[in-house]
């Protein structure tokens, strides 16, 4: 009850609002630090950023066919250039096919489909997500335009200029997803933003070259093979380097389903990258389990670091430690 | 040109109105919360459903304290958090003994109404790839429901939790500070119904002065621990519209310590893309050189 009253000189005994003191006493007495009830590194473990309410099998499933798409339209350019006709072929539709999927996927994960078009409202370059859109708007039609060309056996100059396009661009397909995820609060990649462009490069090569070794025949697959050992290669180098980076958060890539993954990609591509390199220039069904091991590693790679993703958004541990370690050492 | 002036064109000057191209346009608005004010009666919570028509949270008890919203989301645009706290007795800050406790140990409640932070420089509002995100002449960030196809991009993007999908509905939804009782004049529902002050809206550059005098005025009387949060227009979000004092970390209330707006780091990103992409077209070349058929 307020003891406030209303008096010729005005008002008296009025509380003191927004100036309220916070103890009765009036010392300067220090108190020991509280001891909390609840961890006092956050709040009940709740985390501090709202995971991402993106869909695994939608956005992890778009990093992986997205790199498939651009690493096989990178292959098809090539083949087209050197002549190896049915490696064209096939990376071209292979293309076509993994660009559907990922279309599919990406307008299915969004809360409103209908109006996907909204994506191109507006030309963002500080939005990865709107890059890609028009990225993908100009890409699409281009490798849809090459292999149209192909099958039908229609404009083919035309359309060796638009296999051509579409590798090219197929380069950017492959690689911006990395900055589209490392481009949050996510703790597992925005820490991994110097890394992943790399690691996405490599896995989707190793992708890419891995239906390459499956589809097309032994005599025309020595490229592919190459791009195989290139790619797996820099995907396991590139994880290394994440893993040694995210310090502390690097236990969401060995923890949980995220490290069940990550070391089934690491076993998969691996040995990919062995048969790629020895039995299947030799062998066709070695250069189809080859392919097999490459395609499969990638995936789980994908599917692995969304899973890790997700983790480190959760824990508030992976938020907070991070940015004390920062302070600190501003600090010191 | 310099890594600096890249990022001053990317993320924009200190006037974000400016920045986002208002030329005439009234001064930058925010709330200053202060949570040595907080009694945590919620009706920041309720003033903020009833007049922005925000579905029901959650009318269950969380085993939290009295928190039964949780944290920030798609239909919880302020959130109170109940920090439960032992102190020694007489530490000034006792709000009771705890039953059944010895001697000398008493008990405390932080109390904290938490909402959207209005960045300075907003993650949200440079991922938004729609640009449902945006400005506006007050210098705070709003969502516009009927431009958003909800990609969830802006979720993740913030650094303070803040988004969240309506799943039902399918859209993102968040505080607006407001926007249409601003523009009407009006100050936003929840410091309107916040009966001790602890919610101040009002001019950002007035606020701040406030809260300056505020946390000197406590720490005078002996509460130490007081420190301001979100005020620093050289913290890594470039200051917060909506900024608060506290009474411990920031962790401790669900708060980041030093966040920081993740496209900062987005010109070093692309870079990067722009070398893996070509890597991947120098790597491809090599493979195919000198076999021609």
């Amino acid at each position: 009850m307020s003891d406030a009253e209303v008096t010729r000189d005005g008002l008296t005994g009025v509380r003191p609002g927004r100036e309220a003191q916070m103890r009765a006493g009036d010392g300067r007495r220090r108190r020991d630090a509280p001891r909390a009830d609840h961890p006092g590194d956050s709040y009940y473990g709740r985390p501090i950023i709202n995971p991402p309410v993106w869909a695994e099998r939608d956005i992890a499933g778009y990093l992986f066919a997205g790199g498939l798409a651009g690493s096989s339209s990178i292959l098809a350019a090539g083949a087209e250039l050197t002549g190896r006709r049915r490696l064209a072929r096939r990376s071209k539709l292979a293309a076509a096919a993994a660009l559907a999927a990922s279309l599919a996927a990406l307008v299915h994960d969004l809360g409103r489909p209908e109006r996907f078009l909204n994506m191109l409202r507006v030309f963002k370059p500080t939005s990865p997500m709107n890059m890609g859109s028009w990225l993908l708007s100009v890409y699409g039609p281009v490798m849809g335009a090459a292999a149209a060309s192909d099958l039908l056996g229609v404009a083919p100059r035309a359309g060796r200029a638009a296999t051509v396009g579409a590798g090219v661009l197929g380069a950017g397909v492959s690689t911006y997803t990395a900055a589209l995820i490392a481009d949050t609060a996510v703790p597992a990649w925005h820490g991994g933003h110097r890394e992943l462009p790399f690691l996405f490069a490599g896995s989707a090569a190793a992708a890419g070259s891995g239906f390459a070794l499956i589809a097309a025949p032994r005599a025309e697959s020595g490229p592919a093979r190459r791009m195989a050992l290139l790619g797996a290669t820099g995907e396991l180098l590139a994880s290394q380097l994440l893993e040694r980076r995210l310090g502390v958060v690097a236990e969401t890539l060995r923890e949980g389903s995220a490290g069940t993954r990550l070391r089934a990609a690491k076993a998969l591509t691996g040995a990919g990258l062995i048969g790629a390199a020895t039995l299947a220039g030799r062998s066709r069904s070695a250069a189809v389990a080859s392919g097999a091991c490459l395609l499969a590693g990638s995936a789980l790679t994908r599917f692995g670091l969304f899973a890790a993703g997700m983790a480190s958004a959760r824990d508030p541990r992976y938020t907070v430690q991070p940015q004390r370690e920062r302070i600190a050492a501003r600090d010191s | 040109m310099s890594e600096d002036g890249l990022l001053e064109i990317l993320l924009g000057g200190q006037d974000p109105a400016v920045s986002a191209g208002w030329e005439e346009h009234p001064p930058r608005v925010g709330f200053f919360t202060d949570t040595s004010l907080c009694i945590g009666c919620k009706a920041c919570e309720v003033a903020c459903k009833e007049w922005n028509g925000v579905p029901e949270d959650g009318l269950s008890w969380s085993g939290r304290s009295h928190d039964n919203s949780g944290g920030l989301g798609a239909d919880t645009w302020r959130h109170v958090a109940f920090v439960e706290q032992r102190v020694p007795l007489d530490s000034g800050q006792t709000n009771f003994k705890r039953p059944g406790a010895g001697g000398e140990e008493g008990f405390r409640w932080l109390m904290a109404s938490d909402v959207c932070k209005h960045c300075t420089h907003a993650a949200c509002l440079d991922v938004c790839p729609t640009g449902a995100i945006f400005r506006t002449e007050f210098g705070t960030v709003v969502v516009q429901a009927d431009v958003c196809n909800g990609c969830g991009y802006c979720v993740p993007a913030c650094p303070y939790g803040v988004l969240d999908k309506r799943e039902e509905d399918g859209r993102i939804f968040k505080c607006t500070l407001c926007y249409d009782r601003l523009e009407v004049g009006q100050e936003p529902a929840c410091a309107k119904a916040c009966p001790t002050e602890s919610i101040q809206f009002g001019e950002l550059e007035e606020l701040r002065e406030r809260a300056a005098g505020r946390v000197e005025q406590l720490r005078d009387g002996g509460i130490v621990e007081a420190r301001l949060y979100g005020h620093d227009p050289a913290d890594g979000v470039g200051g917060d519209g909506a900024f608060f004092l506290l009474l411990d970390e920031p962790e401790v209330y669900g708060l980041p310590p030093d966040p920081i707006v993740t496209t900062r780091d987005l010109p070093a990103m692309y870079g990067r893309v722009a070398i893996a992409a070509g890597a991947m077209l120098a790597g491809a070349a090599a493979c195919f050189a000198g076999s021609r058929r």
